[in-house]
């Protein structure tokens, strides 16, 4: 009994070290896996950007005045717009957002001095490329707000104006509105996914198409040991990908950790779990490593991308897509991801996110246990 | 002595029988081929003795254990090397050999006293540091059967072993079933080649999920007057009613 046990556990030491071998023979792929949280970052971080900056600005002004200069003067001292040209005809300024060579126009109606009346409405047009609705969206919204304010110091003192109601808009935990508070914790689900889901099916089914697979089941070894030994690298791999993201983001894009670091490595570990499951879940329903590439990319990635509220926000789908969404293991990691590192909230308030992906793990696990031996049977 | 028994052994997925009351024996360090068309149930019918799938009814016993209620002790007594040539392309071949052997228990020591015995027999020193990827065909069939047999199974199960070798090499490859019968392993053997079926001393045909006719290649040429065994298969062949 007891020589039984000693040589269980130095096959799996034997299996994981092949296992092991496996991954640092294919320096390629090694590299890729090592990569793409690096890539992922940079790109979220610093390419794409949902973020608006140095939005060129055209002024059409046929009679300048004292207010609508002070209205130009703050609208373009602020940094999310840049003057791009003053223009002396609604033609030419329609040639201009044609062209792309503004992407707003601020338009001032040709009128008497006093335009801007005491109850303050200010005759003022805002002109926007929206061809890009989202971004367009956003900075008529900067806009507006700029120039309300800014009328609003025109109109003079709040005893005239007494009925006018000023809400203080205060934002929590991202007071800078920046996305990589968002983007950081959904980029760590997606390189997680894609890690453990996708490279540990794809080396398991890899085993199944040169048939060593076999040669593993006809020998006395316990599967467990051999999946269990495919597990370990992975681990290892997720363990150096997640050090890489939190470093990324700490000392490149400045986003705190501003919660417990041990929980937040806990829950990330536990992710693992459920996605190292989906990757035996997926290599014990398909046959080549082709079909376990596109189910792990197709089906797995791209909800991932898409509903995990990483790009676009949850609550604005349709009551089916939110649904699905909640089948989707990376949206609880992300959700619990965001509370813990940007909310600094205790694990208390992760209960539910834990426990969801906890229930996921153990289903997957069995299901993938039952089929495993459905096959044997 | 007999290494398997099968008795009665049935498989059925459903309502097909793949296997269908099969009942025969298989002596101990004979070389015994395993035929029968394809859809024949032979597969299934090696998977079963192998310890891989369950039989419906029937029992088989092998290498002295019951396949149905003892595969983990069936499992330690056999080496089994399938159609598919499968040692691990990018582990070396002495990598190949310690993991291998290292599964059926063997202590290291012995392992690669073992293993430098092999790659001198097979002439091969040069090799153990080679990735197997850089191997030709012919070497990586002979290298996977001299792992399949490493640790000495009782039995050795090959599942078409030489499917898409030259002659010459499939030649050689003989060569070294029967160097491993001398050693008193048991070879059972599928096989497409019906030259190849010259070579056992007693062979199986399959038909339609039983075990149609057992003898001596010599015996069952003489039983249906053929001048080979390909006649042999062909007359059986034809009474198939599966495709």
């Amino acid at each position: 009994m007891n020589e039984k046990t000693t040589s269980g556990a130095s096959l799996f030491g034997a299996f994981t070290h092949k296992e092991i071998r496996h991954i640092l023979r294919d320096r390629r792929t090694l590299l890729i896996l090592l990569g793409i949280p690096v890539i992922q970052i940079v790109l979220f971080g610093f390419a794409i950007t949902t973020e608006v900056r140095d939005v060129r600005v055209g002024i059409l002004d046929p009679t300048p005045d004292v207010a609508t200069r002070h209205i130009t003067d703050r609208l373009l001292a602020n940094d999310y717009f840049t003057f791009a040209g003053l223009f002396s005809s609604p033609a030419a300024v329609e040639r201009s957002l044609r062209r792309g060579e503004i992407e707003m126009a601020l338009v001032f109606a040709p009128s008497s001095p006093g335009r801007i009346t005491r109850d303050g409405t200010v005759p003022v047009q805002l002109i926007a490329d929206a061809s890009d609705p989202n971004t367009a969206a956003l900075f008529t919204g900067y806009a507006t707000n700029i120039i309300t304010a800014a009328a609003g110091e025109l109109a003079g003192t709040p005893e005239e104006s007494p009925a006018r109601l000023l809400p203080e808009m205060r934002l929590l935990y991202n007071p800078a509105m920046r996305a990589a508070y968002n983007f950081v914790p959904g980029v760590m689900g997606l390189v997680l996914m894609l890690i453990c889901a996708m490279m540990t099916s794809i080396s398991i089914v890899r085993e199944k198409e040169s048939g060593t697979l076999e040669l593993l089941l006809v020998s006395p070894v316990r599967p467990f040991v051999i999946i269990a030994a495919k597990i370990v690298p992975y681990l290892i791999l997720s363990g150096i990908n997640i050090a890489t993201i939190l470093l990324l983001s700490v000392y490149v894009l400045d986003v705190p950790v501003v919660g417990s670091l041990f929980w937040l490595v806990l829950v990330s570990l536990l992710f693992v779990l459920v996605s190292l499951s989906i990757g035996i879940f997926v290599s014990s329903i398909v046959r080549s490593q082709v079909a376990a590439m596109l189910i792990s990319g197709m089906v797995l990635m791209m909800p991932v991308v898409l509903l995990s509220g990483l790009l676009f926000p949850v609550e604005n789908m349709p009551i089916l897509l939110r649904w699905t969404s909640h089948l989707i293991p990376a949206k609880w990691y992300i959700a619990a991801m965001k509370k813990i590192m940007i909310e600094g909230a205790p694990v208390l308030y992760i209960l539910r996110e834990i426990l969801v992906l906890v229930g996921m793990g153990i289903l997957l696990l069995l299901v993938s246990w039952k089929k495993f031996n459905d096959r044997i049977a | 002595m007999n290494v398997i028994t099968t008795e009665l052994l049935t498989k059925r997925f459903g309502t097909f029988t793949a296997v269908d009351r099969v009942t025969f024996e298989v002596r101990r360090g004979e070389i015994f081929g395993f035929l029968g068309a394809n859809g024949a149930g032979k597969t299934t019918a090696m998977r079963i003795l192998c310890g891989l799938s369950k039989p419906t009814s029937g029992k088989a016993i092998v290498a002295g254990h019951d396949v149905a209620t003892h595969p983990d002790h069936v499992k330690r007594h056999i080496g089994y090397m399938s159609q598919k040539f499968s040692l691990y392309e990018d582990l070396k071949v002495w990598e190949n050999i310690r993991l291998y052997a290292g599964i059926y228990g063997m202590r290291p020591a012995e392992i690669k006293a073992k293993s430098a015995i092999l790659l001198r027999q097979l002439e091969f020193e040069d090799g153990r540091d080679k990735l197997v990827r850089s191997l030709p065909l012919g070497w990586k069939q002979k290298l996977a059967f001299s792992v399949a047999v490493f640790h000495e199974p009782r039995i050795v199960f090959l599942d078409e072993p030489t499917g898409g070798v030259d002659p010459v090499t499939r030649r050689q490859f003989w060569e070294l079933i029967y160097q491993v019968a001398d050693r008193g392993i048991t070879v059972f053997v599928t096989t497409h080649y019906m030259d190849e079926a010259e070579y056992c001393d007693r062979v199986s045909i399959m038909v339609d999920g039983r075990v149609e006719v057992l003898d001596s290649p010599e015996q069952l040429k003489k039983r249906f007057r053929a001048t080979s065994m390909e006649e042999v298969f062909r007359h059986l062949a034809r009474g198939t009613t599966r495709s």
